[in-house]
Parts: structure tokens; sequence; C-alpha cells
């Protein structure tokens, strides 16, 4: 039995401690915001933090998650209202869908590191989520975006 | 028949189930109702409308009162549309229901959007392709909409005594001015639901339309970025198994023996067994494509489970040798041969190389092609190649199956149920009637997912294991199994007199399995001379639509030629492709030349002044133009590279569309830029290699596909503004983009580009 923190709340599953933290987030768990793309850490698709940073859930064992705070897409906001989600919905940023929640969750660590990236900033920062539909440009300016309405939210605007 | 939709619902959604008990079995009766709607209510749409979500469950029962089979609408004044087509990002979801919401006279805000069931009797083809949706709903979605209105407004002059000339309509109101009376659709909706459809309904001006030709939220939006379960992949059921087959580690090898022995000692582990997909003589039709047809399978409770005792599996595989399919058809049933040689991409250049020199197939031969040769003062000849492609769309093939003995459900992600339910019949001798299919939101599509066998293995293996089953792909499942883009070459040649005149044009196309070419395409119809010929090789890697079929290879081949050409000529790339559009214009050659030249010289002025073309201000970029004309719609794109950390990189991109009237504009340009970073990446990364049948890049480490920092910083997207019925976006701007790639990179490095992807090192060096 393992026992893990995902979004504040405690869950006890029944699996083998090597299972990535993906499947025992998606089968056992039942969130299935984070997704499975490739299975590698080459896409991005599965991205969750673990004590707040960025891992690829697909190669994590959940054993690692043991004892630290997971957040994944459906608790990144409790009202799904975090400035990047905001500014997805504004922009109209998605496309299929599929990449986008690993897309926010590598963005939410860049925002929170660095409040005010640069182009070359994302570019290294997103190098790691693949996009088939090529919402690139969307998701670039949907970040710098969010990167204002965090700003103006700090500022009490 | 709805059980396990509300398992499915119970989980995320807002349950309408507490008001079915409700449900008064007079009114059930009376008004053809469907009670328990609500099945997939979108989150986002309920949250912005949480007045009506308490209304619907404090007082009235769900009632949704049916008005043609798109409509739907409470007493309440809730209205419900339903999206015919299942969606892959092309965002039909929120575009086609907005062609009903216009007819309708309803506030696109408050509507309420759900996924129609597969019944091809209410909700028309429902096939996900070829750039069709808007083309083939346009009307009937319009006479959907405009006829329901119509009956409620019979409705209400029938409720009021009024003659129904005088009723008017506002947004969801019914109005009688004479008398002051209002009332909500909701009002007279079980009234107007017994109204026979009525034909003929005038529908509105096109200049006069609200919702439709204003950009409007992705309905889905906020279940998006929300994580909420939405794909193939996130579908669960209580009970449910997961499947996994073990497929053959290369095309043209079979199944020779297995030993599950250690696989089934593993934890989860409940089967391992083999099937057969499609019996002997099975006639196929041109999606039923599948590449192996002896399929070993793994069951077991959980996703790692299985994946990880597939590692168990000893499996024997063997040559399949010479293998024979049958494919129906209107021609009647035909024998084919599917060659078991395990190939190599080296033996397959080789082998196009000879084909390509052999006598082919003439498709057009307009004028005296061979004696304009002869006579011509100057020849260029040039040969195209680009490799197999793989779809991978982001959620890799998967689908949902229980078989029982007299009914098969099956939920999950893919473009066209209709095509696939006659095979789901006749492979479990189940009628039409006793199979359901609900189509999910879908990872990305391409084509890849207009092809159902995952969902005949999913049925099949749901049969054999007596249980509810996903069957899952692994990346390397799905990457490797085929269904590719062919593999193409062409050999371009063009006759120039001695003033540098275009007097022949001859295309001669090859590829593994089938050409590219299209031969009444541009510039047959702008040149005296022209031929078009082409030749396949046969071959056991399976290949299917990819976006924008052939034409994804034409464009490249064609409009890096038609560069050269200009060059050649001394003329500017844009100005010789709109003397040829005015020669076809004014003068054409031959008949079914299949495009527009008007549209065509359209798109690629319109490109041309918004990028300032020839421009000195834009001196720093090297840049490329392409344009072409495909599913119906026009579009031309201006790229313009500069190099960054020493690579080419394409910086911004012009583009200039017509697809005739764009339903949703903002969505129409993420479209549009979306097909450009696909078409560059493509253009540059793509590609998939053989070495003894095994595909050698079999995950995205190996398979390169376009990141952040390789997408362009801007795509700024133009349309054509005319009131055209509307034409398909999801194909259309891809081509062209390889071309003007392709003719960019040329600027940049002084170097032609003949062999995708452009980022490998080896270019063939044109012939002379």
């Amino acid at each position: 039995m393992i026992t893990l923190n995902i979004n504040q709340k405690t869950y006890t599953v029944d699996a083998n401690p090597d299972t990535p933290l993906l499947w025992v987030l998606r089968d056992m768990i039942g969130l299935v915001g984070t997704k499975y793309g490739c299975g590698v850490a080459q896409c991005g698709a599965c991205v969750v933090h673990l004590n707040g940073e960025a891992v690829r859930s697909c190669v994590t064992k959940a054993s690692r998650a043991e004892g630290k705070k997971v957040v994944t897409i459906e608790g990144l906001s409790p009202t799904h209202t975090h400035p990047l989600q905001t500014a997805w919905l504004d922009l109209d940023v998605s496309q299929c869908g599929y990449c986008q929640a690993g897309q926010i969750m590598s963005a939410a660590v860049l925002l929170k590191e660095n409040k005010k990236p640069t182009d070359q900033d994302i570019d290294d920062a997103m190098a790691g989520n693949i996009c088939r539909c090529g919402t690139y440009l969307r998701i670039r300016e949907a970040i710098h975006l969010a990167s204002e309405l965090q700003e103006k939210q700090a500022l009490g605007k | 028949m709805f059980k396990n939709k509300i398992e499915y619902n119970i989980r995320n959604y807002v349950s309408m189930e507490k008001t079915k008990t409700n449900i008064n079995r007079r009114a059930f009766l009376k008004a053809s109702a469907l009670v328990g709607g609500g099945l997939l209510i979108h989150f986002s749409a309920l949250a912005k409308f949480e007045i009506a979500a308490t209304s619907v469950n404090a007082v009235n029962p769900v009632q949704w009162n049916e008005l043609t089979g798109y409509i739907k609408i409470t007493a309440d004044n809730i209205v419900k549309i339903l999206c015919p087509n299942p969606e892959f990002g092309q965002n039909v979801m929120t575009s086609l229901p907005m062609i009903v919401a216009e007819e309708l006279d309803v506030n696109w805000k408050k509507v309420v959007v759900e996924m129609g069931a597969h019944d091809n009797v209410k909700l028309g083809p429902q096939f996900t392709g070829g750039s069709n949706s808007m083309r083939m709903y346009w009307k009937p979605l319009r006479e959907a909409g405009a006829a329901a209105r119509r009956m409620l407004m019979e409705a209400a002059a029938q409720t009021w005594g009024v003659p129904v000339e005088e009723i008017s309509t506002k947004a969801g109101m019914i109005i009688h001015e004479k008398s002051g009376k209002t009332g909500k659709y909701g009002d007279f909706a079980s009234k107007a639901s017994s109204i026979p459809v009525p034909k003929n309904v005038k529908l509105k001006d096109v200049k006069n339309f609200t919702v439709v030709r204003n950009s409007q939220k992705n309905v889905e939006g906020t279940k998006i970025i929300s994580g909420m379960p939405l794909f193939g992949l996130d579908y669960r059921m209580e009970g449910m198994l997961i499947a996994m087959i073990q497929h053959p580690p290369a095309f043209g090898m079979t199944l020779k023996s297995f030993d599950g022995t250690e696989a089934l000692k593993m934890p989860g582990i409940k089967n391992v067994f083999k099937l057969k997909l499609y019996e002997d003589g099975f006639e196929q039709g041109g999606f039923d494509t599948r590449t192996f047809n002896d399929l070993l399978v793994i069951v077991g409770k959980t996703t790692w489970e299985v994946m990880n005792a597939r590692k168990k599996l000893i499996v024997e595989w063997m040559p399949a040798g010479d293998t024979k399919d049958t494919m129906g058809g209107r021609g009647g049933k035909k024998e084919v041969i599917v060659p078991g040689e395990l190939e190599n991409t080296a033996n397959q250049h080789e082998k196009m190389r000879q084909y390509a020199s052999q006598p082919a197939q003439e498709l057009r031969k307009d004028g005296d092609p061979e004696t304009a040769f002869k006579n011509a003062a100057q020849i260029i000849e040039r040969t195209y190649n680009a490799p197999f492609l793989a779809h991978n769309c982001m959620e890799p093939m998967n689908f949902f199956a229980h078989v029982t003995a007299d009914k098969a459900l099956l939920v999950g992600p893919l473009q066209a149920p209709g095509w696939t339910e006659p095979t789901l019949a006749k492979v479990l001798k189940l009628t039409p009637e006793q199979i359901e299919i609900q189509m999910t939101r879908m990872g990305g599509g391409f084509g890849r997912r207009a092809y159902g066998h995952y969902l005949v293995e999913a049925a099949l293996i749901s049969k054999k294991a007596n249980a509810p089953i996903k069957l899952i792909y692994s990346r390397e499942d799905d990457t490797t199994y085929g269904i590719y883009r062919p593999m193409y070459t062409a050999t371009y040649r063009a006759a120039l007199d001695a003033n540098k005149n275009l007097i022949a044009f001859h295309v001669k196309g090859g590829g593994i399995p089938e050409h590219a070419i299209h031969a009444n395409r541009f510039p047959a119809g702008a040149v005296d001379n022209y031929l078009a010929e082409g030749w396949q090789i046969p071959s056991n890697i399976t290949i299917g639509a990819f976006r924008a079929p052939r034409s994804n290879f034409n464009a490249a081949a064609e409009q890096s030629f038609l560069d050269e050409l200009a060059e050649a000529m001394d003329k500017d790339p844009i100005d010789l492709r709109l003397a040829l559009l005015k020669r076809a214009k004014e003068n054409p050659v031959g008949k079914n030349n299949e495009y527009d030249a008007d549209r065509y010289a359209a798109v690629l002025k319109l490109v041309k002044e918004k990028s300032g073309w020839n421009g000195p201000e834009h001196k720093k970029f090297s840049r490329g133009v392409a344009a072409y004309f495909c599913h119906n719609s026009y579009a031309a794109h201006v790229v313009d590279m500069t190099t960054k950390d020493g690579q080419p990189y394409v910086e911004r991109v012009f583009s200039a569309i017509d697809c005739g009237i764009v339903i949703n504009p903002d969505a129409a340009t993420n479209m549009v830029q979306g097909a450009v970073v696909d078409g560059i990446g493509n253009a540059l990364y793509g590609g998939l290699t053989h070495k003894n049948g095994v595909v050698e890049e079999n995950n995205f480490h190996k398979y390169r596909i376009i990141r952040m920092h390789e997408a362009p910083k801007k795509v700024e997207v133009h349309f054509v503004q005319n009131d055209i019925d509307p034409t398909g976006l999801g194909e259309p701007p891809f081509p062209p983009v390889f071309g003007a790639v392709a003719n960019a990179l040329y600027k940049s490095t002084g170097q032609r580009f003949y062999q995708q992807p452009f980022s490998s090192p080896q270019q063939v060096i044109p012939a002379v």
C-alpha cells in the first residue's frame, strides 16, 4: 500500500510502489487530467508538480511521491482560475486539448520561478512539451498574458 | 442503453439523475421527449448557466423536447444543440452548433452543446475528415435551426390563436407585437415538438449573422484546462479490464507461437490469448485497413500491470510471406496480393528509381508534350522525395468495448462511426441496431482515426475475454503499426522555348504503395502541352489518409519546382503563378481543371500584399512562397526564414486563405496557425525509415516532432472575405507550407532541398 498526497487530499492505494505515478493517478485514483503521450518523458503530457517541481509522471515511480505534495491539473486551482487557465480560455488556445494540461503544468512552474519570462525563457521551459496541433504560438501568448494577470493579482488590482 | 453513460458521468459531472424519477409519465408520452438528458452536459455551459441548472433540478423534470434531430429544448428554456461530428481539435463542437443557433435565433452564450449519439438517420453522415464538416453540414444545420424556429412560432401562433405571420423571435423569445404577448421558446417547445418539421424554410441573409462569422470560444475550453475526462483514454467503466496487443516487430512478420505462462504469473494479469481479426476472405472496405491479422493479446487489471507483463511474453514470429487481402467495393470483389518482403528504406529508394525510369500510367495529356520537349531550348528536370509519415496523434489509439451475446457498446475516439459499424456487425455477427458507438473527444485525428481496426480489435477482445475492456496502444505500438502517409517521389520536367516561355510541363509521380499525383490540379490548364503520369509499388507497409492526402506531398514538390522555373525564366515566383493562372482563366487548356483560377490568384495576391513581398524592409528574411488548392479551399503562404542557433528557423509566416464564409474567425485562425506549425515540423523533421521491416523511429526521441522553440514567432492569417458557402480548413492550409519552407530554405542557404525531411543531410543532387 502506498499513501500519496494529491491536490491536498490523502489517498491510500494498493499499488506496486514502482508503478509510475501517471498510472496510479489515472487507473487507481481516477484523476485522468494527466495524460499518457509517450511513456518515455519525451512529450510532457504527463507533467505534474512534485513539491512544486515539474516532473514527468510517466517515469516517476509512485514511491518517489510518497511524503511529498503532488499537484495535478485538477488541483492547480480549486476554481480552475490559475492565471494560466484564465489566459488559456481568454486566448482560446486549445485545439484537440490532449497536451494542454501538461503544457499548463510546465508553464505554471516557469511562472512561479520567473514572473516575467522572455520568449527565450518560454522556449527553454516549454521545449519538453509537444503539441501535435501546433498551438505553440498561442501557448506562448497565453504565458505572457498569464504573467501580466499574475502581476495584476499580486498588486491587488 | 444509457446506463453506462451515466456511470461515466456520475464521477465527474453534475448528475441529472435525481430528476429522472420526477418524470410525469403522461408528459413523457405526450411530447416526443427524451428523458434523462444532460448526459454529457458541459461543465463550462453549466458553470455559466447556474440558474438554469438549479431550476432544472428543482421544479421541473428534465424533459427535453426534440425539434429536429439536432435541437432539444426544456420548458425552462434550456436549449441543447447536438454536434453531429466527432471532435479532434478542429472545433466542430463549437462551429457546427453555432450554425444551428444562428438560424434558431437563440442566445449562443446560453446554449448547451452535446456530442451527438451515433445516429446517421437523425444526425447525417457523421464523419470527420476530408475537411468536409462545414461543407456537408452548412445547409442541413441551417435548415434544422430555421425549421425548429418555425415550429416554435407555429406553436405560439396556435396557442395564442394568432396568424403565424405576426409572430417574430429574438434570442430565444417569441413575440406577438400586435398584442404585446411574449413567451420563451421553452413555453412552446413541447407543443412545437409535435408539429411536423417544415421544409423550405427561409434562411437568414448571411450578411446578418450574429453568431456565425463572429468568434466564439471553444465550448469545451474549460473542461480541457481543468483536466476533466474527455478523451477515449479517459473513459472508465466499473469492472473494465485493460488489453494490449503484442504486435509483430516488423511489417511482413506474423505470429508463429507464444507462451504466456510467465506473463500470466505477473500481478493483475487475467488472460493471454490470440485471435484473428478478419476471417479468411473477409471483404474489406476502404477504411477496414489493418496491418496485422493474427493478434496476440494480453489482458489485465491496470495499464501498468499489462505494460509490464507484456515484456514477459515469449513469442516466436515468422515471416508472413505473400498474403492475400480481399477488397470489396463498387467494382465487386478483388483479391490483392500483399508482398511478404521485409523492406529496407535503401531498397525502397532503389526500387523507386527503377520504377521511375519505366513506363507509367498516363493520367492526363494535353497537346503534344513529347514534341514540345524535343523542340525545347531548355529543359529543367527535378526529382523530389518524401518519406513515410506517422500521424502520431498525441492520444495513442485506444477504444473501449463491452460485447455480450446480443449487444456491443463501444466508446472512444474515431472519425467515422458509420464506416466501421458494418464491419463490427459482420465480425461480431450482430445487427447495427445491437451495436452502439459513442464518440469521445479525440486527442488528434489527422486521418488516422478513420480506420477503425482498433474498434474491431477491442470488440473481439471483449467478446473473448467476456468482460468490458479498454484496448490501449502504447506510443511504440501506435507509431509502428502503420497506416502511414505513403512514401512518395515525383519527377517534374519543364520545357522552355528560346524566349523562356513555358511550353510544356510533365510530372511523373510514384510511391509506395501509391503515387500522389492529382492530374487535374494547377498548373494543368495553364500549359498547352501537359502530361501527368503515375506508378506505384505494392507493399506490406499499410497506408491511409494523412492530413491532405497526396496534396501534402504534391504541393511541396510542385511548388518548389515552380520556384526553380521562375528563376530559370527570370520571373518573380508569385508573378509566374499569377501569369499561369491568368492563362488558365482566359484560355484554359483541356477540361476538368480542378480549381477556380480567380480564387487561386486571389490568395496569392492577398499574401503578396499582406507580406509586403519584395519590400526592402523584409530584406533580413529569406522568403519562400507557395500556394495550393485542395479540399475545396485555397491557401497561400509566405514563409520568412532567419537563422536560430545556427539552424534555419521559420520566424514568421503570412497566410492568405479562401475557405468561403468563415464560421468562427478566431478558431479558424488557430487552425491555420496550427497547420503552418504542423507543416514546418513535417517538412523539416518528420519521417519513418525501415530496416528489415522494422520501424526505426518508434517514439518521440527518434521521431522528431516540432517543438516550441522551433515554432514561428508569428503566423499572420488573412481570410478572403466573400459570401461563398463555407468549405474546409483542416487540410487546405497544410500542403503549401512544405513548398514555402523549401523555397525559403533556398533563399537562406543557396541550396535547393529535394528530400524530405529537409533536416536530413542527404539532399539528392538534381539530375541534369
